[in-house]
């Protein structure tokens, strides 16, 4: 994610109340709403050395998102924002029957 | 543990409560037949299809089953379109590998990566991945899945079960599920659960022969080819179960368990904060344990003071003015932590484990115990030390924490020091429990009996000399409960013995008057209680 000239990154943070921490069905949520969006759109466990790619379930499952932990969402192209919206409040009303 | 003449049996772990008598069933993973490979293209386009057709037979499935089991497969359907996981196969099909050699490498992969977690719940995944990995090897090799016919009531045995095999068995006419490895955790077990299959998991090596099985999800017992007398028995036991299930729940609403005009209190044991989430957990009188060795777990780091002020705020908002108690972290033994407990010890369970290895890694150790203090002011919180050999541990982490509390208030932040207990499991505590000067005693009756009995609990060739209604047992247990009864400190129980109706009797003749069970055994327990209580007979 170099400079661009449409490349302006969005990023958000929420924190993970969900009982268990980011297990399947969280992680299935959360990858069927990041690919209603364009963007690239990558997340990680804040301060985790790498970005993962926000579209693939197995690489969510292999994060291990602990609950209470902090999720940290970074995107750009051109619906990003809308998509660091929507992630974060996916996220924060945790992950509601009917979503993603 | 296999039987004399008569038929054999073996004991695993239960995954899920419940009878099944019938044929034995045998399920192997379908080796199938050889596949001859392509070109690149077809190979591609072979692979594409087969996803494509695993992936409706998936949601069809789904559709059927719907609720817990339609979200098991959803993450199935999830992992098919997950490019990141697909494409590096069809890459590797582009390199010449045929298409099942590359789709299974790939599979396999991360099913050895989820088996390598530390986190039990990622173990337990690793199910679903073989599931999916042997459905898309089946169709690529044309041996199209047909559906397991399984005779009513039959046992179904297997190496392990994939969800959507479980799925495709017809279980309306009963039937039970006894797996050799797997796991009480695993996704099939909760579908079991959930559909009141029994299930009985790691039950290790079975002989091939075998016509007829009594399965015990209870007792966790498989029986092979059994005599009249055990099927009798066998029988006996699953009319009884039946009949006991049918009123459990309706004593579970009822407010407390008595016996003898005495308030029994019925707490639960609880793994991680997920566990609240039980249907019974709600009827407990409150968290008598709460392991927090899960947030060791699954982890690169130690976890930090706020994910764990979080995970012991959250029980004690469930809680509301119940009491939990918390074990601070119980590593070593049987359970090394990276980082945290000493390596290459001979004798583990006798190493640096509990609050020895707390006390020995103060630095780990004071943000527990700082979390636990800014936890202190928000609920009902006691803090147990576990595995405590003398009087002067207790007082040293007494210390610790103090110091930490006066440090907190110092900064300005909320926290107070909560009623501190120890754990009964080193027999010298048990002997010299007059010593000690705790706000609380909770017995951990399966480390206590395995120091007892001298008989390491991981090995299974002890298993029927580790019995925890040993006389010496119980008479420590007695003994905990007498000087608790005479002095006006709290004993309880937490261990497995608590939530085996069988040894509840002992229990309650030892003097103990609080429980702390697992979730799913609530009903049964406080059931159990009652019976004693209204019939008096054992008593």
């Amino acid at each position: 994610m170099l400079d661009k000239a449409d490349g302006q990154i969005f990023t958000g943070n929420v924190r993970l109340v969900h009982a268990v921490g980011m297990h399947a069905r969280p992680a299935v949520k959360l990858t069927k709403l990041a690919k209603k969006f364009q963007a690239q759109i990558s997340v990680r466990v804040a301060g985790a050395p790498e970005w993962i790619n926000a579209k693939s379930v197995a690489k969510i499952m292999a994060m291990r998102a602990a609950h209470g932990s902090t999720i940290e969402f970074k995107a750009s192209g051109s619906d990003a924002e809308a998509a660091i919206a929507a992630l974060v409040d996916l996220v924060a009303s945790d992950f509601p029957d009917g979503a993603g | 543990m296999q039987g004399g003449a008569a038929g054999s049996a073996y004991r695993g772990r239960t995954a899920s409560i419940g009878f099944a008598h019938g044929p034995l069933v045998r399920v192997d993973a379908g080796a199938g037949g050889e596949r001859v490979a392509g070109t690149l293209v077809e190979e591609a386009l072979a692979l594409r299809k087969a996803i494509d057709l695993a992936s409706g037979q998936i949601a069809d499935l789904a559709g059927s089953a719907g609720g817990e089991a339609a979200q098991i497969l959803e993450f199935q359907v999830a992992l098919l379109e997950d490019e990141d996981l697909i494409e590096p196969i069809f890459a590797s099909i582009g390199e010449g590998r045929p298409a099942d050699v590359a789709w299974r490498s790939t599979l396999d992969e991360q099913i050895a990566e989820y088996n390598s977690a530390a986190d039990e719940y990622l173990q337990a995944r690793s199910s679903d991945l073989a599931d999916l990995r042997d459905r898309v090897v089946h169709i690529l090799r044309g041996d199209e899945g047909e559906p397991l016919k399984i005779p009513s009531g039959g046992v179904v045995c297997a190496d392990d079960l994939p969800p959507s095999r479980f799925l495709e068995i017809d279980w309306s006419g009963g039937g039970g599920l006894a797996l050799l490895h797997g796991s009480p955790t695993s996704h099939v077990a909760m579908l079991a659960r959930a559909r009141g299959i029994p299930m009985v998991v790691q039950l290790g090596a079975i002989p091939d022969a075998g016509a007829t099985a009594l399965l015990d999800g209870e007792g966790a017992t498989l029986e092979l080819d059994p005599s009249a007398e055990q099927v009798r028995i066998f029988e006996k036991r699953r009319e009884s179960h039946r009949k006991s299930r049918a009123s459990a729940r309706a004593i579970l609403r009822r407010p407390t368990a008595s016996w003898r005009g005495e308030h029994i209190k019925l707490l639960i044991n609880i793994q991680r904060v997920a566990d609240l989430e039980h249907a019974d957990a709600q009827y407990a009188d409150g968290v008598g344990l709460m392991r927090t060795e899960f947030l060791l777990a699954g982890q690169s780091d130690l976890p930090d003071e706020e994910t764990q002020f979080q995970a012991y705020d959250a029980v004690l908002r469930w809680a509301e003015q119940r009491p939990v108690t918390i074990r601070t972290f119980d590593a070593g033994g049987d359970k090394p932590v990276p980082g945290f407990t000493f390596d290459g010890e001979a004798n583990p369970f006798l190493g640096v484990r509990g609050l020895r290895l707390c006390l020995a890694r103060p630095e780990i150790f004071a943000v527990q115990l700082r979390a636990l203090a800014r936890a202190a002011v928000r609920g009902n919180l006691k803090v147990m030390f576990p595995m405590v050999t003398s009087a002067d541990e207790l007082e040293a982490g007494r210390k610790l924490f103090a110091d930490i509390v006066k440090r907190l208030q110092a900064e300005g932040v909320a926290a107070m020091l909560p009623e501190l207990g120890i754990m009964v499991e080193v027999p010298a505590a048990a002997l010299a429990i007059g010593t000690f000067k705790a706000a609380f005693f909770s017995i951990g009756s399966n480390d206590l009996a395995q120091y007892v009995l001298a008989c390491d609990r991981s090995n299974g060739a002890l298993a029927p000399l580790l019995d925890p209604l040993h006389p010496a047992v119980l008479e420590l247990i007695a003994r905990t409960a007498e000087h608790g009864r005479r002095a006006g400190i709290g004993v309880s129980l937490c261990g497995d013995m608590a939530s085996d109706p069988r040894c509840i009797p002992a229990l309650l003749n030892c003097g103990l008057r609080e429980l702390s069970v697992n979730a799913s055994t609530l009903a049964q327990i406080k059931q159990t209680i009652d019976r004693l209580s209204g019939g008096g007979g054992l008593g």
